[in-house]
């Protein structure tokens, strides 16, 4: 049923669509338009139209294509190791008959612990000087190692990224393991179907929807990563190495004070999120989804 | 025949049961040891961390020095404050705000709806960078950079598709009967929603309340933009300055100082989880 008295719709809608409006799609749309102008100040007074040249510029900029690369790798990674441990951990717990709960509360959260904090958490145990690894492995008489050296950097910043969310895959996998009718194990029993070609047969072809939704999730969240890799190696530390599309914007636009080729590199992020999701989801739909 | 199978699966049970927790203690050992770790640092000199950061505290080398520090040097409850004034402000916005728009999109039918509530649901897609240039330049202009409702109005428009989604979902579920008795009797729009829908649709209220107050308070990006005066900054904004003027010099420091951070979030998730992880699960599944 619906209501007669259309009159207080707008009225009740108003504030919601004045700040979304107002605030993510106006911005995002002036975002696009300044991504054709160079902008010489953050209040965006001076500015000149140089049509695609924040573009041209891109593909010139060493940098962009390490913080691209160093994306890229992370997205993939955070797939895999996301929504897969995510997925193996709750099959796991999905097994075991205690537990469950204190598995539950223990595994989801780091995820709402601020990533600055667990970014903090991590600068301690990376530490060269005194921190945790480094206190380690001298008192099993080892030589201290530079955790975050231009080789292994990336990787050390991709570890706490990655950590953190594991827990939020395993709860929405758990969930959907949880609401799959146990009447379907017990016919695939009698039929001979058991322990680990349960999980083969049964538990990961009925979960595909959750896992792409998983795996959707985990791209989108990997192309906005900004806080922990922020924390860990602030400006991209050692030497750019370390760039993420989205640090390398911020450092563009607020130290580099440009925020013209800053709103095309946000741009490019938007992009690659719409293009990686809508190639997932293409590429992961069977003919009997209904769809993500 | 089937009995035979069931009893061959639990006897080949028993003895994995110690394995899979086996595992699974590891990786729960991954998420509480380093928090252990810092929490147990954070009551020690930072002299004794630089030896020796693995071993317990005990009366005589735990100190509350650090905590001192934290509140007198670095004014931490200032940021608490701070982070409080903003936090709860978008929480009781985005309850209020969203509440109404989810109420009309479940209950009401009218021109433009669907296409309202789809781009109501994608602005879930923007990233902060997509947005912050030009936001950052319209709050140049209001005036109303290096203040708290700078990051308030932002962050509430943010975690509005979030709030919609669940909302929605959940007041579409509610049954209509009792809101069509309120008409019959000559109830407001108004008072239906504050009397019946609010009340009913409490649960998917506290989810989106816990989900904003977490991603406002977490929330470092749009605190470094907005805020750029330290006493402005709410906790996270003061935590990302401590790491880079004290990251490499006072460990006791830096470990209280996320000790601090954690600690109030750590409160509202095991008095809530069930809350939170229900909710989530809501959002995420249905996409």
């Amino acid at each position: 049923m619906m209501y007669k008295d259309k009159k207080i719709v707008w009225i009740f809608l108003a504030p919601t669509l004045i700040l979304v409006v107002g605030f993510l799609y106006y911005p995002f749309v002036l975002s696009i338009y300044n991504s054709f102008f160079n902008v010489k100040d953050l209040g965006g007074i001076s500015k000149t139209y140089i049509g695609l040249g924040n573009y041209r510029e891109m593909f010139r900029d060493r940098a962009i294509w390490t913080s691209l690369k160093n994306t890229l790798i992370l997205t993939v990674a955070a797939v895999v190791f996301q929504a897969g441990l995510g997925l193996v951990l709750a099959l796991l717990v999905d097994s075991v008959r205690r537990g469950q709960q204190f598995y539950r509360t223990v595994f989801f959260f780091p995820i709402v612990i601020s990533a600055t904090a667990i970014g903090l958490m991590f600068n301690l145990m990376y530490s060269y000087d005194y921190g945790m690894f480094n206190q380690l492995l001298m008192k099993m008489g080892k030589d201290k190692v530079l955790w975050l050296d231009e080789a292994k950097a990336m990787l050390m910043v991709s570890v706490p990224v990655i950590w953190q969310y594991v827990g939020f895959y395993f709860v929405i996998i758990l969930t959907g393991i949880t609401g799959i009718p146990k009447e379907i194990y017990e016919s695939a029993a009698i039929d001979g179907v058991t322990g680990f070609k349960q999980v083969f047969y049964i538990t990961i072809p009925l979960l595909s929807g959750v896992i792409k939704s998983c795996m959707i999730l985990a791209i989108t969240g990997a192309l906005k990563v900004f806080d922990l890799p922020w924390v860990i190696a602030n400006k991209g530390a050692p030497s750019g190495k370390t760039y993420l599309l989205g640090t390398y914007q911020y450092n563009v636009v607020f130290n580099a004070a440009r925020p013209g080729y800053g709103s095309a590199i946000a741009v490019l992020i938007v992009l690659l999120g719409v293009i990686i999701s809508v190639a997932v989801n293409t590429l992961l739909t069977t003919e009997d989804d209904d769809g993500y | 025949m089937d009995d035979v199978v069931l009893k061959k699966n639990r006897r080949k049970f028993q003895p994995s049961q110690l394995v899979l927790h086996v595992i699974l203690l590891l990786w729960a050992s991954t998420t509480i040891y380093p928090l252990v770790w810092v929490f147990n640092n954070s009551f020690k000199d930072k002299d004794i961390i630089l030896v020796d950061s693995f071993s317990l505290i005990n009366s005589s080398t735990s100190t509350l020095a650090n905590y001192v520090t934290a509140f007198t040097k670095m004014n931490i409850g200032r940021s608490y404050a701070n982070s409080l004034i903003i936090s709860g402000s978008v929480v009781v916005l985005v309850m209020f705000f969203g509440g109404l728009a989810a109420y009309i999109i479940a209950r009401y039918d009218f021109f433009g709806k669907k296409v309202i509530h789809a781009s109501l649901i994608a602005a879930l897609l923007f990233p902060a960078f997509a947005t912050i240039v030009p936001v950052f330049m319209i709050l140049m202009r209001l005036d109303l950079v290096n203040k708290h409702i700078g990051v308030i109005i932002p962050q509430t428009a943010g975690n509005l598709a979030f709030a919609i989604i669940i909302l929605v979902g959940f007041m579409s579920s509610i049954p209509i009967e009792l809101e069509e008795s309120a008409v019959v009797e000559g109830c407001s729009p108004w008072q239906i929603f504050s009397r019946i829908v609010v009340p009913v649709s409490k649960p998917s209220f506290s989810t989106v309340a816990i989900f904003t107050f977490l991603w406002s308070y977490n929330d470092l990006f749009l605190q470094m933009v907005i805020l750029r005066k330290r006493e402005t900054f709410p906790i996270s904004a003061l935590l990302n300055e401590i790491s880079s003027q004290y990251g490499g010099t006072d460990f006791g420091l830096m470990a209280a100082a996320v000790t601090l951070v954690i600690i109030p979030v750590l409160i509202v998730y095991l008095l809530m989880q069930q809350n939170i992880i229900k909710g989530l699960t809501a959002g995420a599944v249905k996409g």
